[in-house]
């Protein structure tokens, strides 16, 4: 049976589409059969961060208005065999999301998939609640800094109350943080909400923290999912992650600032 | 501890910890109470809120509440926020 993960967020632009797409890619590379998801309708990016833009030619909502089948609409990774996606549609609004459609493609894709990964839009409205709606597991991205925070104990609430999950009083969602962004000078300096800060205001299990890296605005420049690049810190620190999640023990990287050379001596 | 370190006043907070206070405060709040507030907290905020908007029209964040203790005094502590226009 396919496990269903959303990556979700609250506040915009904190790192859930550059995560869901080196998870999935992750997953893939571990030989699980992945499908990611675009749930931001009408402001569809999954596609280029994947580098499959040219080849989208039906998306997720012609499935769910039957305009197309999943076979047409799924868009197979030219790197990894066992990697799809499928692409938000870039014309319609949010509302041609429907529960029904939704579920009737998850359960079609759950036929065929290890692991299907929902990218969520931010806000706090249908498109996020369609996208965890049935989830269940969350990536809940987070930076560090304090409206990102907020906005992620807010989506906490969210798993805990609005999904298929809580409304039907079963297991509830099974949450893990993601810290993205992380740049651990400044939180040496005290600047920047360190990992324990987040994890004592939040409370969740910490999953993987993501440093602060400009691989990976050079990766999504060529379509490539940070985890895919070879000597990438953000890309390790993704595939770090995954292999976390399927239970392998691994520490925690990037997390201490490189001392200067004078820090060093005058024992900084 | 670098030798430098004693020249560094040590009682100034860095800015991430004020962050994180003021975060847990938030927090606590939105997850009614996170065990410190009375079980009525909720319904209180939410009778409040009803209350309020017979006259001016509110946010679901205009009450904010907390309770304070100093030793076995309970103060509560209510914050009431007006929009900016309510005055006419
Ligand atoms: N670890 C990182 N280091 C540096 N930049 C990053 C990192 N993660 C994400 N970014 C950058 O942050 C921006 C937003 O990332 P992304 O699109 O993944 O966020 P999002 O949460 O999906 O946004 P939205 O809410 O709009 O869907 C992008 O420009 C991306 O390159
Ligand atoms: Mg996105």
């Amino acid at each position: 049976m396919a496990k269903i993960i959303v990556v979700t967020s609250g506040k915009g632009g904190v790192g859930k589409t550059t995560t869901a797409a080196s998870f999935a890619a992750g997953l893939a590379m571990r030989g699980n059969k992945t499908v990611v998801i675009d749930f931001d309708v009408g402001l569809r990016n999954l596609d280029l961060i994947m580098g499959c833009e040219r080849r989208v030619v039906f998306d997720f909502i012609n499935v769910i208005s039957g305009e197309a089948n999943l076979k047409q609409a799924l868009i197979r990774d030219k790197r990894h065999e066992n990697l799809y996606i499928l692409a938000a549609s870039q014309t319609r609004d949010k509302d041609a999301l429907n529960q029904e459609g939704v579920e009737r493609t998850l359960n079609k894709l759950a036929e065929d998939f290890d692991y299907i990964i929902c990218d969520s839009p931010a806000g706090i409205e249908t498109g996020a609640i369609m996208a965890m709606y049935f989830a269940d597991e969350a990536l809940v991205v987070t930076n560090p800094e304090v409206s990102s925070v907020r906005d992620s104990d807010r989506v906490l609430g969210m798993l805990s109350s609005k999904t298929k999950r809580a409304k039907e009083g079963g297991e509830p969602v099974k949450e893990h943080l993601v810290v993205t962004r992380y740049a651990a000078n400044r939180v040496g300096k005290g600047e920047m909400l360190s990992l324990d800060d987040i994890n004592d205001i939040l409370g969740i299990p910490l999953l993987g923290v993501i440093p602060e890296s400009e691989k990976v605005l050079n990766a999504s420049n060529s379509g490539t999912p940070v985890a895919m690049e070879d000597n990438a810190d953000a890309g390790q620190a993704y595939l770090d992650l995954v292999a976390r999640f399927l239970g392998e023990n691994r520490p925690m990287r990037f997390t201490e600032a490189k001392k200067k050379f004078l820090d060093r001596l005058m024992g900084r | 501890m670098g030798w430098l370190d004693v020249f560094r006043s040590n009682d100034k907070k860095t800015s991430a910890q004020t962050a994180k206070e003021r975060l847990q405060v938030v927090v606590a709040h939105r997850r009614g109470g996170g065990g410190d507030h009375p079980a009525y907290f909720p319904q209180l905020q939410q009778d409040l809120l009803a209350v309020l908007r017979k006259y001016v029209q509110v946010g679901d964040d205009a009450v904010q509440m907390e309770i304070e203790r100093e030793g076995d005094l309970e103060v509560l502590e209510l914050n009431i926020t007006l929009p900016e226009d309510s005055r006419h």
